[in-house]
């Protein structure tokens, strides 16, 4: 098979970091070739130098694309020779038609007049080419994610795509999506059109890639060819890594006391359209030094069951009563669910953990200032004392305390959301998709911060669509779907397969 | 008051050395350079006008009411807002100390006490609106800034009140006693400032020496010496130029007061620490369990009531009240907060930055009067000073 792209010897120095060190990433035509690494491995840096947002000259080395030598120098030139990236983030606008979506940039038009008979008509050929059942006229707010994706797809189509990069597409997608994205890519390979998936969930990797090359501290520690023989995940990981993984998740010695929460037929509705139960009739009880896990499918009602529970930060509470340590309590706003012992990691960092631009150490203190001034006035040795003995404790990688928490990766920005809500030292802790979007290894750590915390008596619920995850670190598990509990097993007895068909049986 | 400058921003090196740290930190050291070569150009061009005693009191007199309004306007936008009234609130009180004070008979400690109630109490209702009902600041302050400079209009029936009782005027006009009675020189606004000089030195050095104590120097000693003598000889030299006018001016006690409480309150304590937050990212503020509308609301309810105090002060130096009053000054503190470094996006700025951009702005007015350049000039000119100062943060955000 011929080659459509190689990277030779390509190095990318930051100011005192070699973000690159000589990696060399071959592309065969027609395949879909996996790249993976721990965050930090230099996947996106390679993707960048490739699209041209790093231009030619920023970095040593060629890129060789149809057999000729490169030299692109914005993200322009790549995509006139069919190189279209499809970040993590979409680029898309919400209050834009699909259509309007898809040709955003490259208009069908004449002398600069749309024409919207032929944008639709295209459009829906895209559509139907991706496979998506929706009107070009649709905005795309109205789409989830999934469909979102599939619009990111036709419009890289509609550019004439011939090598498509897609960066993590999957990692808020539920496994129907996820699975609908993944033979969507299957048959892109059937036209010839080849991929690069960068991705952190492995099993998906092995399911639809051909080849997969491993990223490891900026270089390349080899590629797999998968037609001659399945990668094995345990192979990959330990490449990865850098070290075997003998297990991935901490063994622990559950040790489970006495309810602290007890949650009476919670429910609340939508924000916006108060006849829609988001959450309907929920209760359950988490016991002293227990990891309780809630499975579902994305849309399921998780996060704002634990959000509305956290102060009514979500929706409209309608009815429900909540007792903790016995006591009925009043979770009405964000403080007093803090002062009853509760604590919430979001799980959109970004959005709801951390003020970015801040540094580590004005973050960590952040739901817990009383702790750290006297009077009102901060006590700044104090404030820099606790920073510092969290980056240590939980092992957040950074130059110092003083790094603004936009610069550091995944992993470590879900340390710091944790670091805050461990100094507000809560009795009970809701971590929403606690390892969402970061490295095998961070997670590892994740993992061994949460069993600490439980074997400390400390009471955990998990929220995870990673399945495994769930079964591996809870000791108990509520399935969730359309904002009702429909089961509930301890997690020793627990399969995918068994809540899966929970879910089903419950009415998917 | 250089000290409170967050010096926090910068990226740890691991060895301090004085060119790279200044280029880490040119966001904060910048501005301070640019007053000072900014002061240096026009004292050279005005031959020596600038500095004079005389000059330098007039100076701080004329933008006393800018300097005030921008501290409260830093902490607003710090939050993530703008505040557009403030112009017309200060007109708006002014009018209304006019009307207790010249037609009422009113006391003019109660009438001030009454302003700076009722400044709050504006202030209080657009927030209110912004916080709790989410309208955008800059709809309900445009729509303040048009009713009150209407409510002006209508207060003073379009025309001048005043002239105000003589006491009332030495808010603004008035200077500190010499309680030493020097003949050529105010010794006691000297030995004042030589006071306060000293003692933010010793700040200085005493943060210093804890830094060191725990080794998170991260100032280079050269820079450190060169900026604390820098400010410590600045103060003293424009206090013992004032001494030998007419002392400082009351205006000057009230402005370092405010400076120094704002200063303390943005950099320590859990109030400012929370504004900082809410700006910075909101949604993450609340559920850290911050209670971001009430915060929001105290912030503008400040800023009125500062630009109440600002309303005071200038009806108090120009002796009337005018229905022009405070015409524009919004723009001028916006500008002035913005040259100091903070970010329309909100959770960045200091207090410190803001008072610096007002005498920037200030600084510009006056020597570029002095020179006789016309007002039209002068407007092209404060447009890009405040243009080049943004593209300048921005451009070091961007490259860090």
């Amino acid at each position: 098979m011929e080659t459509i792209l190689e990277m030779r010897a390509i190095t990318k120095e930051f100011p005192g970091v070699k973000a690159l060190d000589n990696v060399s990433f071959k592309v065969r035509r027609g395949e879909i070739h996996a790249l993976v690494g721990e965050n930090g491995a230099g996947k996106s840096t390679l993707m960048k130098v490739l699209s041209g947002v790093y231009p030619h000259g920023e970095y040593d080395g060629d890129i060789v694309y149809d057999g000729e030598v490169k030299t692109f120098s914005g993200i322009r030139d790549s995509e006139r020779d069919g190189i279209i990236i499809i970040h993590q983030e979409l680029a898309l606008v919400p209050l834009l038609s699909i259509a309007e979506n898809i040709f955003l940039g490259n208009e069908r038009a004449q002398n600069g007049v749309i024409d919207w008979r032929e944008t639709n008509r295209r459009a829906e050929e895209l559509l139907a080419r991706v496979g998506l059942s929706e009107k070009p006229g649709t905005k795309i707010a109205h789409l989830g994610l999934g469909k979102q994706q599939l619009v990111e797809i036709a419009k890289a189509l509609s550019k004439e795509v011939r090598l498509l990069i897609l960066d993590e597409p999957t990692s808020s997608l539920n496994e129907q999506d996820s699975d609908a994205l993944l033979a969507l890519l299957m048959e892109l390979r059937e036209r010839g059109i080849s991929s690069i998936l960068i991705s952190h969930k492995l099993n998906e990797v092995s399911k639809v890639a051909d080849a997969i090359t491993i990223l490891r501290d900026g270089a390349t520690v080899r590629t797999l060819d998968c037609r001659a023989a399945p990668a094995r995940e345990d192979d990959v990981i330990r490449d990865m890594v850098g070290r075997a993984l003998s297990d991935r998740y901490p063994p622990r010695q559950p040790k489970i006391g006495g309810p602290v929460l007890e949650v009476r037929n919670w429910s609340v509705t939508h924000p916006i359209d108060g006849q829609r139960r988001v959450v309907d009739d929920v209760s359950f009880t988490l016991n002293k030094g227990e990891v309780l896990g809630i499975a579902g499918l994305m849309g399921a009602g998780r996060t704002e069951l634990a959000m509305s529970l956290f102060g009514r930060s979500y929706g409209q509470w309608q009815a429900g009563e909540a007792f903790v340590h016995g006591q009925k309590t009043d979770l009405s706003s964000v403080p007093k669910a803090i002062a009853a012992g509760l604590a919430y990691a979001t799980e959109d960092r970004k959005t709801f953990g951390l003020v970015l631009d801040q540094t580590i150490r004005r973050n960590v203190p952040l739901a817990n200032l009383p702790a750290i001034s006297n009077q009102g006035v901060i006590d700044k040795h104090r404030e820099s004392e606790v920073a510092e003995d969290y980056r240590r404790r939980i092992n957040i990688r950074s130059s110092s305390i003083e790094q603004a928490t936009v610069n550091l990766s995944g992993g470590n920005q879900q340390k710091v959301v944790l670091s805050k809500w461990l100094f507000a030292d809560p009795d009970i802790l809701i971590l929403d998709e606690p390892t969402r979007g970061i490295d095998v290894g961070a997670k590892f750590e994740i993992y061994t911060i949460i069993r600490d915390l439980a074997a400390a008596g400390k009471s955990l619920i998990v929220i995870s669509s990673e399945m495994p995850e769930l079964l591996g670190i809870t000791d108990r598990l509520y399935v969730m779907n359309r904002g009702r509990f429909v089961g509930e097993l301890p997690s020793a007895d627990a399969t995918q397969e068994k809540i899966m068909s929970m879910i089903v049986k419950s009415g998917g | 008051m250089a000290q409170t400058i967050d010096q926090a921003a910068g990226t740890a090196a691991s060895t301090p050395s004085g060119a790279r740290f200044l280029r880490n930190n040119m966001r904060e050291y910048g501005i301070l350079i640019a007053l000072v070569v900014i002061m240096a150009f026009f004292q050279f061009a005005t031959g020596g006008i600038l500095l004079r005693p005389v000059n330098l009191t007039n100076l701080i007199l004329q933008n006393s009411y800018i300097v005030i309004m921008a501290v409260g306007m830093l902490l607003v936008i710090v939050s993530g807002h703008i505040d557009l009234s403030v112009g017309s609130v200060l007109g708006f009180v002014g009018a209304l100390a006019a009307v207790m004070i010249v037609q009422w008979d009113m006391n003019f400690v109660v009438a001030a006490i009454l302003c700076l109630g009722v400044g709050a109490a504006i202030g209080a209702a657009q927030g209110f609106w912004i916080a709790y009902y989410r309208i955008p600041s800059f709809i309900v302050t445009l729509a303040g800034m048009l009713v009150f400079k209407g409510l002006t209009l209508w207060l003073l029936a379009g025309q001048s009140v005043g002239p105000f009782p003589p006491t009332f005027q030495l808010i603004a006009s008035g200077f500190v006693p010499d309680i030493f009675n020097g003949e050529a020189l105010n010794v006691f606004s000297l030995v004042a400032g030589v006071a306060v000089a000293g003692l933010l030195f010793y700040l200085a050095v005493r943060a210093r020496r804890q830094e060191q104590k725990r080794g998170t120097v991260e100032e280079p000693f050269i820079l450190f010496a060169v900026k604390n003598a820098l400010i410590f000889a600045a103060l003293v030299y424009m206090s013992f130029l004032m001494a030998s006018f007419r002392g400082l001016p009351n205006v000057f006690i009230v402005m370092a007061l405010l400076i120094a409480i704002y200063s303390f309150v943005a950099n320590r304590t859990t109030i400012g620490r929370r504004i900082y937050a809410i700006g910075g990212n909101e949604k993450a503020a609340k559920l850290s369990g911050i209670r971001t509308e009430r915060l929001v609301f105290l912030t503008f309810a400040n800023m009125g009531m500062l630009a109440a105090l600002a309303g005071l002060v200038f009806a108090a130096r120009l002796n009337t009240a005018t229905p022009k009053a405070g015409l524009s000054f919004e723009l001028d503190v916006i500008a002035a907060v913005f040259i100091g470094g903070a970010s329309m996006a909100g959770g960045v700025g200091t207090i410190v930055g803001a008072v610096i951009g007002a005498f920037i702005m200030g600084v510009m007015n006056n020597g570029m009067s002095i020179l006789g350049i016309g007002i039209d000039y002068q407007q092209v000119i404060k447009g890009l000073v405040l243009l080049a100062a943004v593209i300048f943060d921005v451009y070091n955000k961007n490259r860090a």
